[in-house]
């Protein structure tokens, strides 16, 4: 499982999910980046003459509130990626502790943690997100956005995780290490995170995609701040235009479009890191076809 | 045996889950930066009323009182799972003065209707579809159905129930896109209007149940790919046991059990759905109710239907995991 990171990727790229996946994911995060060469500023309206169709001055036109689509798509981008990605880390931290203590500790420590986790679980958290975001409001920017989406959603990464310290914890080396004279914090650091970390890796794409998708979620409902261009305002603002009814198509599917893409990017990306991850499914994979 | 050693720790585990899930439902508005209260008086002073202080101070009484935040925490808190328990909620804020339980009992039925059926169909759907599809793991169809989920599955739900409104409601003219039944149709059990809200719940729950299929099908056929490597199949194939009777009765049946305890873990993200598909086809549900209770600040309802549906959810998976041993003849808790 522990691997070199230059084969591990070599054994990726024959995979044309992850192929495919990657490039799609270097095209959305360049589009992020061109944001930061936009002409425009994104909270400025009317700048531009309102509803354009796609021209060479504006390549995917403009939209009822005199922005450019195509620019103000790019933030729309990087600001979605921001939060997923503040998102997922802050999680992901939370997920690795809970379930490394969870694991290791075992007995009392791991029944309550879990209880926890599996509370999580069945309660149906976007409800949960909803009150929350509706009493901050004012207060939403894309950090405290991806930080909400953080507070929710480690629950069921920190259950795997936990099982890996656990079959972790029943090895040999974990014996040898304990006898030698080796602390808690050195073992857990030392010699189990190189089998954490993969899994974490592998759980932040879920993860992130989640966070965006909940992100759009919140847009709709109307719940984030509507002045930072995000995939989920872009879209609320298409749709508070009735660009349906109008017909704006250029305006309504390019956030719908560029989501798409971004979801299934990730997806496929995280169906292929896993599949690698798990040696059972690997060798049907080798085997099999 | 089976009560002591099952049922009373799940169904201590059950209470206190709900006990748990209401008390962080209770701390939330109270711990928050600013309160319902503020919340909506600055909501009325943005739409431009004036207000002189001895009537905001009026207000503010009044909301505290109808918000149930006056006296101390514990108190509040006590009162809280008292009027928990006869299920009152208080008024609602945007229906004033209707009580947010009545706004519910409306609400319910369209929502339990829309996702009894699409979680059952889809579940049904895409486990038996996932087994045929993973006992066939080489075949061309099965392959095919494979790649194609692999672009559904990761849609969330808001942007899958979207992309259908657009595309029936808009390009293709054949369903209504939003409501629930014809506006101003009187409810009856008569056939056209059933078949009238029939035709209402086919986009929203299409929506539900491809996405729903989806998410089956690929861990059902994860896990008979799994199963039928195992000896048991090979001594059953060897034996001269039909090929479609291994399938069904032997590998089918052993991958859906574990596909029970994963129902019943992933029904709050369900409701979840529902209510979010709920929002985009204007389906008069609880989702809608909760649009509607997010967009005016109505914070007694949106108490309600959090409170409701964490009851309500929690109770379901009990249900499910105490059914579970009907199916699995391995468990009988003795």
């Amino acid at each position: 499982m522990v691997m070199p990171i230059g084969s591990t990727l070599k054994e990726l790229f024959r995979d044309y999910r992850f192929v495919c996946a990657f490039i799609v994911l270097l095209f959305l995060v360049a589009l992020a980046l061109l944001s930061f060469f936009s002409p425009y500023d994104p909270t400025i309206w009317y700048y531009a003459p309102r509803d354009l169709p796609p021209s060479s001055k504006h390549i995917l036109g403009t939209c009822s509130r005199g922005q450019d689509v195509f620019w103000q798509a790019t933030f729309a981008i990087r600001n979605s990626l921001i939060i997923s990605a503040v998102a997922g880390v802050f999680s992901r931290i939370i997920a690795v502790a809970v379930g490394l203590v969870a694991g290791y500790r075992g007995g009392r420590t791991d029944r309550f943690l879990m209880f926890i986790s599996d509370g999580f679980l069945v309660i149906p958290l976007f409800l949960i997100i909803v009150m929350l975001a509706m009493l901050i409001r004012d207060k939403m920017t894309i950090f405290t956005t991806g930080l909400l989406l953080a507070v929710f959603g480690w629950a069921w990464d920190a259950r795997v995780i936990r099982s890996q310290v656990l079959s972790l914890r029943e090895r040999e080396f974990t014996k040898t290490a304990v006898l030698s004279g080796t602390g808690t914090m050195e073992l857990v650091f030392k010699e189990y995170m190189p089998y954490i970390t993969p899994l974490a890796f592998s759980t932040l794409i879920n993860n992130m995609s989640w966070a965006i998708g909940m992100e759009m979620t919140l847009s709709i409902v109307g719940l984030t701040n509507m002045d930072i261009p995000t995939l989920g305002t872009t879209l609320k603002w298409a749709l508070n235009y009735q660009a349906i009814l109008m017909r704006r198509w250029y305006w309504l599917s390019t956030p719908v479009v560029l989501s798409v893409f971004l979801f299934i990017a990730l997806y496929w990306l995280s169906v292929s890191i896993s599949e690698y991850l798990d040696p059972r499914t690997r060798v049907q994979r080798v085997g099999g076809e | 045996m089976f009560v002591r050693k099952y049922l009373i720790p799940r169904l201590l585990q059950y209470f206190l889950v709900i006990f748990l899930g209401i008390t962080i439902v209770f701390f939330i508005p109270r711990l928050a930066p600013t309160n319902p209260v503020e919340r909506t008086i600055a909501e009325i002073r943005s739409r431009g009323t004036y207000l002189d202080p001895a009537h905001i101070q009026a207000m503010v009484d009044a909301l505290t009182e109808m918000y149930g935040l006056s006296g101390s925490w514990l108190q509040q808190y006590k009162d809280f799972w008292v009027r928990l328990f006869h299920g009152d909620f208080g008024v609602s804020f945007f229906q004033f003065p209707t009580p947010v339980i009545r706004l519910i009992k409306n609400a319910l039925p369209w929502t339990v209707g829309l996702l009894l059926t699409t979680t059952i169909l889809s579940w049904v759907f895409g486990n038996v579809v996932g087994g045929m599809a993973g006992y066939a793991h080489n075949k061309r169809w099965s392959k095919v159905l494979d790649a194609l989920m692999m672009f559904v599955r990761p849609i969330p739900y808001y942007v899958f129930a979207l992309s259908l409104l657009i595309l029936f409601g808009y390009v293709f003219r054949k369903f209504p896109i939003g409501g629930g039944a014809t506006i101003g149709r009187q409810p009856s059990w008569t056939l056209s209007y059933i078949l009238d809200v029939l035709r209402h719940a086919f986009l929203p729950a299409l929506s539900m149940v491809v996405l729903g299929a989806a998410s089956w099908f690929q861990t059902t056929k994860l896990i008979v790919q799994n199963v039928k490597s195992e000896d048991f199949v090979q001594y059953a194939q060897l034996g001269g046991i039909k090929e479609g009777k291994i399938m069904f009765r032997y590998v089918i049946r052993n991958a859906m059990l574990p596909q029970i305890t994963n129902l019943a873990l992933s029904l709050g993200q369900i409701l979840s759905g529902a209510l979010i598909t709920e929002i985009v086809f204007s389906y008069p549900g609880l989702g809608h109710l909760l649009f509607s209770a997010i967009s005016t600040g109505d914070y007694n309802l949106i108490m309600g239907i959090i409170s409701l549906s964490i009851v309500a959810i929690t109770t379901l998976v009990l249900i499910v995991d105490l059914i579970y041993p009907l199916f699995d003849p391995r468990i009988r808790y003795k």
